[in-house]
Formats: structure tokens, C-alpha cells, sequence
């Protein structure tokens, strides 16, 4: 994540400025643990009991998969509205095959995948190649799904599944310590249990974190282009680190790491080093920061737009058989208006919609904040119209937010 | 007869710029009073002066018209008393008809509500005048470029113009619309109404002007008579004679063999039924540099882009020959493999991701090379910029700097860097000293100057001769899509190029 462009190292003022041209960055993490913490109070604690924050997670997962491939797509300069049909009809697929037709789980979910690459291609391929705006072709896209998804479950909903299929979604890693090791541990801490493989797994992506944020320093220093000032750099991973082992042991008191934790924290994993780190990432934000001089500088962009929809379809199908694992059953109406939370969240999370910026932590974070507002207010007991009010409202700072910085600076 | 224009002594200043420098013009009732000079002399910014587009008060001088002083303050008010400019580009809409386009922001109507019998009777009436018999309803985008042309000249009647403003009016028409064109400013004249015409083309304005004022670096430099014989030589002469004032580095130019070859190279327009490139055969060798001069409009662009990866236009033939082989260029990074290089005219739309740091734009267009197995080695970026940047002398606190946030200068060294990571054989330049500055300008010819040292071949597009003849070992002159002049740099002169232009 070294994509800061300005600044130089030490002294106040130097730092000040530094961190009004990052606000966005840090604000981000800043808006997030204020509201989780905002929540945790007013919940009176419920927030951060080990079940829910597991609960987090799995609510949230699809959304956060789906985040993923939407970064890329609006990088690009495009947008995708038939995301959340996609998925339900992907689910509606898999309850049929599996249900109906007794389908081994582990063929259907290929062909899930196969086919939500196929229905992105098929986006994808008038998007690219034919310049029809993606507002509209995925406008198409969302009715046509929504009617595939009714038309295939016959309006009515299929359920439920084998267990096997259910572990996509709710099942846990099981500890490879001995049961009396996790118990002697829980009682250290006052707890029945401590997931000990949790515990380590959260250490060991501490050491991770601080090691490439430090290895990436040495690398800049060499090249004098440091642009993070040390001492924010250390608040900012300790804070970092601080989070993911304090969510370690919340988790690891309770059943341990979710399925879906290891593949969502994968495959963010995985987005992060493509975007940030290869030559396609680079080329899709050429081609979204300015499509004529990407195609001038030989990158082929019809190619690179149309492979960004076959991704988003891969992640829509993956994000679908999670969701109907989750609710064991899968429904005509699944998946509606998810689209809508999958884009704020991208949006919340500081990417432009005119394309070119955006990046895929920034995405994720906005998917939870989005998910601990969904979650935090349920607690709360706060209607469903207050809440789809305020996230709304949630949604139009954080982008008021960007466009004020950005003028601020300009 | 009565002046119906005067400009006194006009002085308008950017900054550092002194875009006019008391330019004086006066244009007498019912004339046809016609503006000469290079792209960049100030013509289209005295309009601007004129038209109110720069308000009173943002200028030195006075504007005298129609017998009173002249202070205005936009373009409707200039338009209120009867002075109408026509663009270069049209401002039609093309998705509207005739009718709707001449009454645009004007509507007749009442209470808000079109009445269209009105509308559709006050354009014939229009149509008639300009001598265009298609019906009110006409979708404009459905006629040709000639036609829409005479729209505008009548959308300009039915503001009661007095004095109309034609800049460059057959810029983009062929030679028989031209003609029409020319025919009906006469018509208009002999109906009273006045009208200054900018124009390269000496033949036209020939044809049509009572006066000429020739303009060059923002001063008024002659006014001509018409009465008194103009002589096409005499207007020339007066357009480009002014000093040397730019410096160039010295050269000492050792061509080597052939680097490319061009031959028989047509383009059409990708959306006009129209050949913009006509038979262009010619070559560059290793260590030279080649310039290609002509209007704005003569095709340079359209040239270089068509070579490099079919970027513009469709049925392109000919060949293309690199180190006497020919090449497939069908893609831009076929091109690219092949050795070429193209330097955009527009840095800012066609050459930069402006909000991305130097370092990003400098490796895109070889990824490759600071790649391995798809994955970016960030360290051999940052390497590749900061060697692109002490060779440049590129003006930076660090090449993590946003380019948007960088001087027109300091882009295009960034741009430059960008091809020449590619490791190209042949250069393509297109306008590459465009808006920047004169100190500027020289570190961006002496990179050129080595880079051709090094053996590189350079075509060098520019609007600006003297940059060409300061530069060029050869330099090529281009017309309406055709080359109609090859010079060497020892026998060419700003004159000779001129007059190759104009009088095709």
C-alpha cells in the first residue's frame, strides 16, 4: 500500500500536511473504530461479544467478496447493478442442482463458478467491446437475473442443503492444539476455551503485517521516497495489529475462525497484491485514470474491461453459494438489492466514481463499516427505515467527504 | 464610408504571457475584412477581446463600434448589438434539427410554449438566405459539415447580425463548399452585413476580402488594401517574417540508414465518409530528425496516429518498413515491439494519468521490463524513474510527485521518459514543445538533439516553422492529408513553407 503521492519526512508542520493529503487513508480507520466503538456503547457491550462479532463476519462476507471484484470493476470506470441478481440466481442454481437433482456438492459449486464467469463474460463482452455503458448493460443484467432466479425456483424456495454444502459458510477451522492445551489457556484468561490455532494465526499475521510495512520502508528509504512519517506509520500498525488481536481472541473464545473468515481474508489478500502489486493491477488503473493514454501506452483495454466483469461474475457466483450455505435455503427473492451495499461500500471506501482510485483495503473497510452499522443498529432495535435512511445518509458524507478534501487541496 | 469597428491599441496579458500587444483594427461598413496569421499570433484571442468572452476591464485599449465606445462583458452582450463569431468548431447540436438549432436559446415562443408554425416559417425565411433548401426539420447531424456551416450563418442572421465573425469557416470543406461559402459572404455583403474572416488559405482570401490585417506574435504587423492589388507573397512574408528569437542547440547531424519507411499510406476518417490521408510516402533515418510542417488540421495528428497502432481512422493501407522490414502496426503494442514511439500532441488527455505519480506513468507503457511473472518489482520502477529524472534535469522534490501536479514542461519530460523506457527506434513527436515555456522548450530540444545523437530517428510534428527549421535536418510540408513539399533543412525557410501551403 505505498501509493501516497506527496510529502516529505519529520518536523511538525511537514507532518500535519501529511496527514491532511492522506485524511482519506487514515480517516477511513479512524470512522470505523469510532463506530464500532460508538456501537459497542450504545449496545451496552453486545457488539463485541465473541458470537456477534463472529456473526459479523458471516453476514458480511458476501458482501465483502462482492467488494472485491466491484473495486476492480469501478477502477476501471465502470459499474456492475446486476451483482446482487447474480448472486441470488447463483444460489437459486446450486439449491436446484443439489436439491432437485442430487448433484455432488463439489460439481455443482464448479459449475457455479463456471457459469458466474460466463454470465460476467456475457456483461462483459457489450460493455467492452461494444462501449454500451455498464449502467445499462447490468441494469439488463439485474432484471434478467431476477427473473431467472423466480423462473428458476418456481417462485418458491429450495432447501435445504447437505451439510457438506452448509460448511461454505457456517462451518469453523477446527484446532489442531489439544483440547487440554485450549483449556489450560482459556483458564489463563478467565475463559472455558482458547482457540489456540486462532490465537497463533492472529500473531503470526501481526509479525507479517509489521515485517512488509518495515521491508517496504527499507525500500523506499533507499530510493528517498518515504513518504510516511515514522512515528504515524507505527500508531497506525500498532493500531492495526492492536484490532486484528483483539478480534483474534474475541473469535478464538468463541468457536474459532469461521470458514468464511479464511477465504474472505484470502481473497482480500490475494486482491490487494494484484491490484497493488502486478502488471494487470497497474493496467486497470491506467485504464480507469485515463482509458485514451492506457490504450495509447499498448494496453489493450477492451480486454482488460471485459475481464474485469468476468471476475466480478467469478466473485458474484462465489459470494451467491456462501449466501444460500448461510441461509440453507435459497429463495426467489435472494440477493435483492445487495448490489446497492456492495457498491456503497466500495464508494465508502474511497474509491472515485469516475474511475482510476480506489483500493482494495479501502473497500473492505467500508463494507464493515456498512456491516457494523447493519449489525449495530439491529441491536439497537432501530427500524429497518431509520436504518436504510441513516446508511444512506452514511454514504453521501463519505463521498461529500472526498470531494471536499480533494478540492481543499486543489 | 463609415468604420463600423475600430480597436485601439489592444493589450491583453496572461500570466507571463502578453498574448496581444496593441493590436490595432479597423473595419469599415459592409466589408469583408479579412485576419491573417501563424496558429498562436493572437487572432483568436483578439476575437475573444471583441466578443466579450473576455470581459471589459481584462484587457488595455478601447473597442470602438458602431459609433460609440464598447464595453462588454459577455458574449450576450456583444451579440445584443449585432456581432456574431462562427467558430471553428461548430456549435450545433447535432441531435437537433435545423429549425431548433437557429432558435436555440432564442426560441420563439409564448409563455414558454415553441410556437413552431413560427419557428418553422422565420428558419425557411433563413434558409432561403443562405441558400439552403433543405426542410426546418432536418436533423443537423444528417447534413454535411458544408451545410451545417450555412446553419450557422443563418442561426447568426436570425439575431440580426451587422457584424459576423467567421473563424476558419472552410477549415474542415471541400473545395466546392468552399466556394459557396465565399459566394454567400459577398450576398451578405451586398445585403450590408460586415464580416471578418480568419484565414490561412491566401487563395480564399483573396477572393473575398476587401482588407486584410496581418497579425504575428500578438502585434499588428500590415494592413492591406485590396484596392491597391494583394499579393499572396507580400501576406506570407508579413505572417512568418518575424527574427529568430528562439535559440536551438547546435546539431551535428550524422544520418545513418533508413529507420523507417513509409509508403503509400491512406486513412480514412473513422466516422466521415472522407480520405484524411492521401498517398503519404516518406522515410526517417537513423540519427535524424524529420519534421512534418502544416496547419492545425492538415492531418499531422491523424498521420502519426494512424502509423502508431492504428490509433485513428479505418481503412488504413500502405506499409510501414522498420530497419527496411516491413512491420505489422496493427496494435499499439505490436507497434511498440516494432520500435516505435509516439510522443502525443495532448499530454494531459492522451499521454498522462494525471493524478498517478511519475513513477506509474514512466514504466506503462513497458510493464515488462519491471516485471517478473506479472508481478511489479516497485524497487526497479523507482530505479527507472529516478534515472529518467537526473537524466531530464526533470524539476521534482520525488518521483512519487502526482504529474498532474507538475509544470507543462516537466510533463513532457515525464512523457518523453515514458517512450523512451520502450526503447524505441523511431520517435514520433507531436507538438513537442506545446505550451510550455521558452526555457523549457530548450532543455526539450536538446534531449531531442541526443536522443538522435544516440542514433534514434526523430519525426518531429510542429505548428511552430521555426521550431521545424531550428530542429529539422528535413522537413516535410503537409496539406489537406497530402505531403506537398519535402525541403532540406539548408534550403528551407519559413517563406518557402509557407507558400507551399497556401497555395495548393
Amino acid at each position: 500500500m505505498t501509493m501516497q503521492s506527496t510529502g516529505t519526512v519529520s518536523n511538525g508542520g511537514a507532518l500535519k500536511a501529511y496527514l491532511k493529503s492522506h485524511m482519506r487513508d487514515y480517516g477511513l480507520l479512524v470512522a470505523l473504530i469510532a463506530i464500532m466503538l460508538f456501537f459497542q456503547i450504545v449496545t451496552a457491550g453486545t457488539l463485541m461479544r465473541p458470537v456477534n462479532i463472529t456473526n459479523l463476519f458471516l453476514q458480511n462476507s458476501y458482501i465483502i467478496i462482492m467488494a472485491l471484484g466491484m473495486l476492480i470493476v469501478i477502477v476501471s470506470g465502470n459499474i456492475d447493478l446486476s451483482v446482487g441478481s447474480v448472486m441470488g440466481f447463483i444460489g437459486a442454481l446450486a439449491a436446484v442442482l443439489i436439491v432437485e437433482y442430487h448433484l455432488p456438492v463439489p460439481v455443482t459449486i464448479v459449475i457455479a463458478l463456471v457459469l458466474g464467469m460466463v454470465i460476467g463474460a456475457a456483461q462483459g463482452y457489450w460493455v467492452a467491446y461494444w462501449k454500451i455503458p455498464s449502467f445499462i448493460v447490468t441494469l439488463a443484467g439485474m432484471l434478467v437475473f431476477r427473473g431467472a432466479s423466480l423462473w428458476l425456483l418456481n417462485g418458491q424456495s429450495v432447501g435445504p442443503f447437505p451439510m457438506s454444502f452448509q460448511m461454505l459458510s457456517t462451518g469453523f477451522v477446527p484446532d489442531i492444539f489439544p483440547t487440554g492445551l485450549t483449556n489450560a489457556a482459556g483458564a489463563l484468561f478467565g475463559e472455558r476455551n482458547l482457540n489456540l490455532l486462532c490465537m497463533a494465526l492472529g500473531v503470526i499475521a501481526s509479525v507479517a503485517i509489521v515485517w512488509t510495512g518495515l521491508k517496504g520502508r527499507a525500500r523506499e528509504a533507499r530510493y528517498g521516497t518515504v513518504s510516511e512519517p515514522a512515528n504515524v506509520f507505527w500508531l497506525r500498525t500498532l493500531v492495526v495489529i492492536g484490532a486484528l488481536l483483539f478480534l483474534c481472541y474475541k473469535l478464538a473464545t468463541f468457536r474459532g475462525l469461521p470458514n468464511v473468515l479464511i477465504s474472505m481474508a484470502v481473497l482480500t489478500l490475494i486482491y490487494a497484491f494484484v491490484t497493488q502489486n502486478t502488471v494487470i493491477g497497474r493496467r486497470i488503473y491506467a485504464l480507469g485514470g485515463n482509458a485514451k493514454a492506457a490504450k495509447l501506452s499498448g494496453i489493450k483495454t477492451e480486454r482488460l474491461t471485459f475481464l474485469a466483469f468476468v471476475n466480478m461474475g467469478f466473485l458474484a457466483a462465489l459470494a451467491g453459494l456462501i449466501f444460500a450455505a448461510r441461509l440453507n435455503t435459497a429463495t426467489p427473492k435472494g440477493g435483492y438489492g445487495l448490489e446497492l451495499d456492495v457498491i456503497a461500500a466500495v464508494f465508502i471506501g474511497g474509491a472515485s466514481a469516475s474511475g482510476g482510485t480506489g483500493k482494495v483495503i479501502g473497500a473492505v473497510v467500508g463494507a464493515f463499516i456498512m456491516g457494523v452499522m447493519n449489525n449495530g443498529m439491529s441491536i439497537m432495535g432501530i427500524g429497518i427505515d431509520y436504518q436504510q435512511m441513516i446508511k444512506g445518509l452514511v454514504l453521501l458524507s463519505a463521498v461529500i467527504f472526498d470531494v471536499y478534501n480533494k478540492r481543499k487541496q486543489g | 464610408m463609415t468604420t463600423l469597428l475600430e480597436m485601439r491599441d489592444i493589450t491583453k496579458e496572461f500570466p507571463g504571457v502578453k498574448a496581444l500587444d496593441r493590436v490595432n483594427l479597423s473595419v469599415a461598413t459592409g466589408e469583408i475584412h479579412a485576419i491573417c496569421g501563424e496558429n498562436g499570433a493572437g487572432k483568436s484571442t483578439l476575437m475573444k477581446v471583441l466578443s466579450g468572452v473576455y470581459p471589459a476591464g481584462s484587457y488595455d485599449g478601447e473597442i470602438h463600434y458602431d459609433g460609440a465606445l464598447a464595453q462588454f462583458r459577455t458574449l450576450n452582450d456583444s451579440e445584443s448589438r449585432g456581432i456574431v463569431i462562427i467558430h471553428q468548431e461548430l456549435a450545433l447540436i447535432p441531435q437537433l434539427s435545423i429549425a431548433e438549432n437557429i432558435f436555440l436559446g432564442n426560441e420563439r415562443a409564448r409563455n414558454g410554449v415553441i410556437d413552431w408554425a413560427e419557428t418553422f416559417r422565420r428558419t425557411e425565411e433563413l434558409l432561403a438566405k443562405v441558400g439552403l433548401k433543405d426542410p426546418p426539420g432536418t436533423i443537423v447531424e444528417t447534413i454535411g459539415v458544408g451545410k451545417q456551416q450555412l446553419v450557422e450563418i443563418a442561426k447568426a442572421l436570425s439575431k440580426n447580425v451587422k457584424l459576423l465573425i467567421l473563424d476558419e469557416p472552410t477549415a474542415a470543406l471541400q473545395e466546392n463548399d468552399s466556394r459557396k461559402l465565399l459566394d454567400l459572404m459577398k450576398e451578405l455583403k451586398s445585403q450590408g452585413v460586415t464580416c471578418i474572416i480568419i484565414s490561412h488559405k491566401l487563395n480564399e482570401v483573396r477572393y473575398v476580402a476587401d482588407t486584410v490585417t496581418v497579425i504575428r506574435d500578438g502585434t499588428t504587423v500590415s494592413r492591406l488594401d485590396a484596392a491597391a492589388g494583394l499579393s499572396e507573397n507580400r501576406i506570407v512574408r508579413d505572417m512568418v517574417g518575424r527574427d529568430m528569437s528562439h535559440r536551438y542547440p547546435e546539431r551535428h547531424p550524422a544520418p545513418g540508414a533508413v529507420a523507417m519507411q513509409v509508403s503509400g499510406w491512406n486513412v480514412w476518417h473513422p466516422d466521415q465518409n472522407r480520405r484524411v490521408i492521401r498517398d503519404i510516402s516518406f522515410s526517417v533515418r537513423a540519427g535524424e530528425v524529420v519534421g512534418i510542417a502544416g496547419l492545425m488540421g492538415s492531418g499531422r495528428t491523424e498521420l502519426a496516429m494512424s502509423i502508431f497502432g492504428r490509433s485513428w481512422g479505418r481503412n488504413i493501407s500502405g506499409e510501414v518498413q522498420i530497419d527496411g522490414a516491413p512491420r505489422d502496426l496493427s496494435t499499439v503494442s505490436k507497434a511498440i515491439d516494432a520500435g516505435l514511439a509516439y510522443v502525443t500532441e495532448d499530454r494531459k488527455q492522451l499521454g498522462l494519468v494525471l493524478e498517478e505519480s511519475i513513477r506509474f506513468n514512466n514504466t506503462l507503457a513497458n510493464l515488462g521490463e519491471v516485471s517478473r511473472a506479472g508481478v511489479l518489482n516497485e524497487a526497479e520502477e523507482t530505479a527507472v524513474a529516478e534515472r529518467y529524472r537526473k537524466a531530464m534535469a526533470t524539476r521534482t522534490p520525488t518521483v512519487m510527485q502526482a504529474v498532474g501536479n507538475l509544470s507543462g514542461g516537466n510533463q513532457q519530460k515525464v512523457v518523453l521518459a515514458k517512450w523512451l523506457f520502450t526503447g524505441p527506434k523511431v520517435l514520433l513527436l507531436d507538438e513537442p514543445t506545446r505550451g510550455i515555456d521558452v526555457g523549457a522548450k530548450y532543455e526539450i530540444y536538446t534531449i531531442i538533439n541526443d536522443l538522435a545523437t544516440q542514433g534514434k530517428a526523430v519525426v518531429m510534428i510542429s505548428s511552430e516553422m521555426p521550431e521545424l527549421l531550428g530542429m529539422c535536418d528535413r522537413i516535410y510540408v503537409m496539406n489537406e492529408g497530402a505531403f506537398v513539399g519535402e525541403l532540406i533543412a539548408s534550403e528551407a525557410n519559413q517563406e518557402r513553407i509557407m507558400s507551399l501551403i497556401v497555395t495548393e
